[in-house]
C-alpha cells in the first residue's frame, strides 16, 4: 500500500490544513505569547538590559522565533491527541491507506502552522523597529534553520500526542522547551551569567541557534555557531524521529 | 470449517498484561448475514473487533476475514472491510460532506463528490451536508459514521456498539440503517450489550462471556434452550419507550 503514500498524505494534509484554517485562533494563540514576551522585554525590561546591540528588538527576535515554535508544536501534539481520542485515527488505520501518512500529514501541518505564526511574529517585530540588512541567501538560511528546528520539535511533540492520556498531558511537554531560551543568549548575553549557569547556557542548543540566526540577520560572518546549530537540529530531529516512529509502531501493531 | 465464510475465528486468545480477555474464541459468520456478538461491558467484544480489523494482534489463534488472514494479509483485509468504532469516528471540524469526500479519497475512488452526495441522500443528511459535524445530533453523527463505512462498498462491516449512548429515536434510525445494509447483501458483525438490539437485528447471536463464546445460534435456537413458554394472560401496558415515541411524534 506504500504506492499511495504521497496521495494519502496529501489528502490528510488537506484535512488538517482545513482544521487550521477553521480555527485560526490556535495560530493566533501560538503567536500571542511570543509577541507578549517581545513587548515585555523590549518596552519594560529592555531599557535596563545591556545587550551590546543598537536595537534590542533585533537582538531579541531570534530567541522569540524559537519560543514561537516551541509554543506552536504543543498544538501539533494536541491535534494528534484529538485524533487518537476521537477514534478517527483507528478508522484511518483500518482503511487501505499508507498507514504512516497519518503521521506525516500531522508533521507537515505543524510545519505550515508554525511558518504562519513565525511570519506573524516577524511582522510585529518589523512594526516594533526590527530591521535587518540580511540578503536573500541569509534569509533562506534563517528559514532553513527554523524549518529544521520546527521539524525536530514536531517529532518530539508526536510522542506525547500519541501516548498522552489527557489533553493537559499532550501539551505539558512543551513547557520546558519554552523555558530553555531564558537560559541562553536569547535575552541577554551569556557573559553576565555566573559560571555554572553560563556553562549550561553556552552549551545548550538554543544559544547556538540564536547566535547563528542573529549573525545572519545582522549580516555578520557566521562562525562555528551555524554548524553547532545545524548539528543540534539534525541530532534532535533524528533521535526524536526514531523514538516517535517506535512509539507509533507500538500503537498500530 | 467452511471456506466461504465471511469471518472465521479459531481459538483466539488475547491478554492485556495479566488480564485474560479472550481465552479461545471460535465462531463463523456467513456472508450476507447479520451476526451479533453479545456481551456485557468488558467481555472482550471490542477486542475481537480490533483483532479482526487488523488494529490489534492476537496472542494465539487464527482469524480470517473474507478469506484473508488478518496477520499475513492485513492490507487485503483492510481493503475488504469497514470499521465503525464504539465512538462515532467522524471529523468534527469538517462538514458531513467533507467527511464523506475524505474517506472516498482515502479509498482511492474516482468521483468522490458524487459518492458523498449519494450517501448524504441515502442517510437523509443532505440538508445538513454543509454544516460542521460538531453541530450534529448523536443520531446524525452515527448515521454519518455508518455512511462513511459504506464508501467503496466493502463486503463486510464491523459495527462496534453502534447504539450505545443514543436516544431511542436515534437508535431506531441506526437499526433501520443496519437492516438496509443487510438487505443489500453486506455482511454485518455487530457488537452490542443490548439484548433487544441483537433480537431485533441479528440472524445469529453469539454470547461472549468470560473470554469464550458460550452460546451461538439463531434467536429461535437460543429460545429453545430455555424451558417451554407458559401461557399467561396479562394486560400489556405501554412501555416508557412507546410513550416517549408517541409524545415526540415518531411514526
Amino acid at each position: 500500500m506504500t504506492t499511495h503514500f504521497f496521495g494519502d498524505t496529501a489528502v490528510l494534509l488537506g484535512r488538517s490544513l482545513r482544521h487550521i484554517a477553521r480555527s485560526l485562533d490556535t495560530i493566533i494563540t501560538t503567536a500571542i505569547m511570543p509577541i507578549a514576551f517581545m513587548l515585555l522585554f523590549v518596552y519594560v525590561f529592555g531599557g535596563a538590559i545591556n545587550s551590546g546591540s543598537d536595537s534590542y528588538v533585533s537582538y531579541l527576535l531570534p530567541g522569540i522565533l524559537l519560543i514561537t515554535i516551541a509554543s506552536g508544536i504543543s498544538y501539533t501534539a494536541y491535534r494528534l491527541f484529538l485524533d487518537m481520542k476521537s477514534g478517527i485515527f483507528e478508522r484511518f488505520q483500518s482503511m487501505p491507506i499508507a498507514r504512516s501518512s497519518v503521521l506525516w500529514a500531522h508533521v507537515l501541518t505543524s510545519l505550515v502552522a508554525n511558518l504562519v505564526s513565525l511570519v506573524v511574529v516577524v511582522l510585529v517585530a518589523l512594526l516594533m523597529g526590527f530591521r535587518s540588512g540580511a540578503g536573500v541567501l541569509a534569509w533562506l538560511a534563517v528559514a532553513g534553520i527554523l524549518i529544521l528546528f520546527t521539524l525536530a520539535l514536531t517529532w518530539i511533540a508526536v510522542i506525547p500526542g500519541l501516548t498522552a492520556k489527557s489533553v493537559d498531558g499532550a501539551s505539558a511537554f512543551s513547557y520546558p522547551l519554552l523555558f530553555l531560551p531564558f537560559i541562553s543568549s536569547a535575552f541577554v548575553p551569556t557573559a553576565t551569567m555566573p559560571g555554572p549557569v553560563r556553562a549550561f547556557a553556552e552549551n545548550q542548543p538554543v544559544t547556538s541557534i540564536v547566535n547563528a540566526i542573529r549573525d545572519l540577520f545582522t549580516g555578520q560572518p557566521v562562525g562555528a555557531d551555524i554548524w553547532t546549530a545545524l548539528a543540534w537540529c539534525v541530532g534532535i530531529l533524528v533521535v526524536a524521529y526514531f523514538f516517535a516512529m517506535a512509539t507509533y509502531r507500538r500503537k498500530i501493531s | 470449517m467452511s471456506t466461504d465464510a465471511a469471518i472465521q475465528v479459531r481459538g483466539l486468545q488475547k491478554s492485556y498484561k495479566k488480564l485474560e480477555v479472550l481465552r479461545g474464541v471460535d465462531f463463523e459468520v456467513a456472508p450476507g448475514s447479520i451476526f451479533a456478538l453479545l456481551g456485557s461491558n468488558g467481555a472482550g467484544k471490542t477486542t475481537v473487533v480490533k483483532i479482526l480489523s487488523t488494529l490489534l494482534k492476537a496472542d494465539a489463534g487464527e482469524a480470517s476475514v473474507n478469506g484473508f488472514d488478518v496477520v499475513a494479509q492485513p492490507a487485503e483485509v483492510r481493503q475488504s472491510i469497514s470499521l465503525t468504532g464504539q465512538f462515532a469516528a467522524v471529523d468534527e471540524m469538517l462538514s458531513g460532506r467533507e467527511n464523506l469526500v475524505l474517506v472516498a479519497k482515502l479509498r482511492h475512488l474516482k468521483g468522490a463528490g458524487a459518492i458523498a452526495d449519494g450517501l448524504l441522500d441515502r442517510f437523509a443528511l443532505t440538508d445538513a451536508a454543509a454544516r460542521k459535524v460538531s453541530t450534529y445530533s448523536g443520531g446524525m453523527r452515527r448515521r454519518l459514521d455508518i455512511a462513511m463505512s459504506l464508501i467503496g462498498n466493502p463486503p463486510l462491516i464491523f459495527l462496534d456498539e453502534p447504539t450505545t449512548g443514543l436516544d431511542p429515536e436515534a437508535r431506531l434510525e441506526v437499526w433501520d440503517a443496519v437492516r438496509e445494509l443487510a438487505a443489500r447483501g453486506t455482511t454485518v458483525l455487530l457488537t452490542t450489550q443490548y439484548l433487544d438490539e441483537a433480537e431485533q437485528l441479528a440472524d445469529r447471536i453469539a454470547i461472549l462471556h468470560e473470554g469464550r463464546i458460550i452460546v451461538n445460534g439463531t434467536l429461535a435456537e437460543l429460545k429453545r434452550m430455555l424451558p417451554p413458554a407458559e401461557v399467561e394472560y396479562i394486560e400489556k401496558q405501554p412501555t416508557l419507550e412507546d410513550v416517549f415515541l408517541a409524545i415526540v411524534g415518531h411514526e
